[in-house]
């Protein structure tokens, strides 16, 4: 229940800077609970946020999925099956806890994992597509260790 | 005989007597960027130059000089510029001290303390300036350096610059680095989503300016031998890749043709190709593309994650940081690929690696126990020495004579990103005289080449 209402607040997040409005600090927990309650259209970014999971996460320097990882993969990959007009982009993040550049790698490592996951699941790879922001896109933007496991992670949203 | 002594030279001449003369030698006549530079006839002759003070020295014992405020409507300016330059430093004590009229009587500098002494006009006259200049041994009484720059106005601080990398390699024997500047990224917004643009300054944080607009993620700006290009990484339209920006054209293009992420590129030393990073499957190889005829030539293909490469000065090494042993850490392997070999073997992990214009070191970054260190190492991996510390001290950069790094001190965030700060800051690399540069949010600073 946190882990989806931080997920929807990320995106919410992530949905405000990809219309270019710096004011993504007016997303609030509101926001994410209302998207969670109210009716949200099958098979849309929402959907995916409130009833699915969008993101997986990994330890420290690490792709490994975990048990719980590969649950949220196996029902995205579910969800994917019933909206096969549905095309993806996994986007991997790394805590601030390592250098710049060795991040970006480190980030497509993990999104490649969730992706080589979902294909493994008959996801087909001409649907998903795959990005890195190392630590430059954190979802929760303390410096703790709750925020940087956060923060280390793959997150999956409709194109 | 004293090079101040001299007539007018040609340039030729005069590197050839730079040569003869050694690292005391002639510096001043010549033409670059549009300044016209002539040696000022001599007011002292015949005496010996400033005795030889170390840059090892310096850093215990600053060099005292008077730099009082230059004649003329822009010699408050100049000597305000090379003031803060020199100070800034931390191998100078610039004093403030009156303005000699003709023959400085050396005795009154004396009393102050003073090792040297600056002294000259700066005057403009319709748009055009021309600039005195002489630096004196205040101890001998001697004229080491006198001479005259020509310029538009416009280019004040950039003349100021110049004086101040003379009186540096006259008194230290080293080339300065002050006519230099600093590629950037700067940073504003929210820490959750930064707003990043390409930017460039001088090294002492004056006349920035963006150079891109801040729509995408825009990382690692590094520049070219000849400082007329950057190489940069680029998240324009969602495809994070490697570009090309000509500074003096603005025109900007991709570089090679990747199917993974493509970044952390840097120049060959001479200039003729980039090296950088590609992402394959789980990770990253290095690659190197030709500037002229775009071909790309693979060094590594360990199916680990293979990044930040860059030359050694001489061309004939590369350093890079990988984690094909488990963790990320330095290697060092022929500009061919092939013989790696790794480097680092402290606590925790490394990243970033730079290798030193000056060829002696290595700086990098070191991450342990979640903390962040700026070192040096030998590029033998010996000799590993902590410059500083930080929650976030990474992206080291030299200055040309390789005794400064610039790099991006970054401060932890608390709830909802308050505190959050990441600017760029130098330090000297034995680790000291840290200082913040002026310019507000930024990352990734780049070095610059000198300035012609």
């Amino acid at each position: 229940m946190r882990l989806k209402l931080l997920g929807a607040l990320g995106m919410a997040v992530l949905l405000a800077a990809c219309s270019g409005d710096n004011t993504d600090k007016g997303a609030t927990t509101g926001t994410g609970a209302a998207a969670q309650s109210t009716g949200v259209t099958p098979g849309s970014e929402a959907d995916l946020v409130a009833n699915v999971g969008d993101r997986v996460f990994f330890e420290l320097n690490k792709n490994n999925l975990s048990t719980e990882a590969q649950a949220t993969l196996d029902r995205q990959a579910a969800w994917l099956a019933k909206y096969p007009q549905v095309t993806i982009q996994v986007a991997g993040n790394c805590d601030d806890r390592g250098t710049e550049e060795y991040n970006i790698a480190l980030g497509e490592r993990r999104a490649n994992a969730a992706r080589d996951y979902l294909v493994a699941k008959g996801v087909a790879a001409s649907r998903i597509t795959t990005i890195s922001y190392g630590k430059d896109r954190p979802t929760a933007t303390g410096d703790d260790e709750q925020s940087w496991a956060q923060n280390r992670n793959a997150i999956t949203s409709v194109r | 005989m004293r090079p101040s002594d001299m007539p007018l030279i040609s340039d030729a001449d005069a590197s050839l007597l730079a040569t003869a003369l050694g690292r005391r030698g002639l510096i001043g006549a010549g033409i670059a960027g549009g300044i016209l530079a002539s040696p000022l006839a001599a007011l002292a002759q015949g005496a010996p130059g400033a005795a030889e003070i170390t840059v090892d020295q310096a850093r215990s014992e600053p060099i005292p000089i008077v730099i009082p405020a230059l004649g003329g409507d822009f010699g408050q300016q100049v000597s305000e510029v090379v003031s803060a330059d020199l100070g800034n430093c931390g191998l100078f004590r610039p004093i403030a001290g009156s303005l000699p009229v003709g023959m400085p009587d050396f005795a009154t500098y004396k009393s102050l303390g003073a090792r040297a002494l600056v002294s000259g006009t700066a005057s403009s006259s319709g748009g055009a300036l021309r600039v005195e200049f002489r630096l004196w041994d205040v101890l001998t009484g001697t004229q080491i350096q006198g001479t005259a720059y020509t310029a538009a106005a416009a280019d004040v601080r950039k003349i100021a610059h110049i004086i101040a990398d003379v009186i540096y390699e006259r008194m230290l024997g080293e080339k300065g680095y002050f006519n230099t500047r600093i590629a950037y990224i700067a940073r504003s917004g929210p820490r959750a989503h930064q707003t990043t643009r390409l930017a460039i300054m001088d090294q002492d944080g004056a006349n920035s300016h963006y150079l891109s607009g801040g729509q995408w993620l825009t990382l690692t700006p590094r520049f070219s031998p000849a400082n007329d290009q950057l190489a940069f990484m680029s998240y324009a339209n969602n495809r994070p890749r490697v570009y090309m920006l000509n500074l003096a054209t603005g025109r900007q293009q991709l570089l090679g043709d990747f199917e993974g992420i493509s970044f952390a590129p840097r120049f060959a030393p001479d200039g003729r190709s980039v090296v950088l990073s590609a992402t394959r499957g789980g990770g990253s190889d290095i690659f190197t593309v030709d500037l002229v005829t775009r071909a790309k030539r693979q060094l590594t293909s360990s199916g680990a994650i293979d990044t930040s490469p860059c030359y050694s000065p001489d061309g004939s090494q590369v350093v890079f940081n990988s984690d094909r042993g488990g963790t990320p850490q330095l290697y060092i392997m022929s500009a061919g690929g092939g013989g790696a070999r790794r480097i680092s073997y402290g606590s925790g992990t490394y990243g970033s690696p730079v290798w030193s214009p000056r060829g002696d070191v290595i700086a990098f970054t070191r991450i342990a126990n979640g903390s962040f260190s700026l070192g040096v190492m030998a590029p033998d991996g010996t000799g590993e020495r902590i410059m500083t510390q930080g929650f976030t001290v990474e992206s080291p950069s030299f200055c040309p004579n390789g005794r400064v790094i610039a790099f991006c001190r970054q401060t932890a965030a608390g709830a909802g990103g308050a505190g959050f700060s990441s600017g760029i800051s130098t330090i000297d690399i034995t680790g000291f005289h840290e200082r913040a540069i002026p310019v507000g949010g930024a990352s990734d600073p780049a070095w610059s080449p000198l300035n012609g």
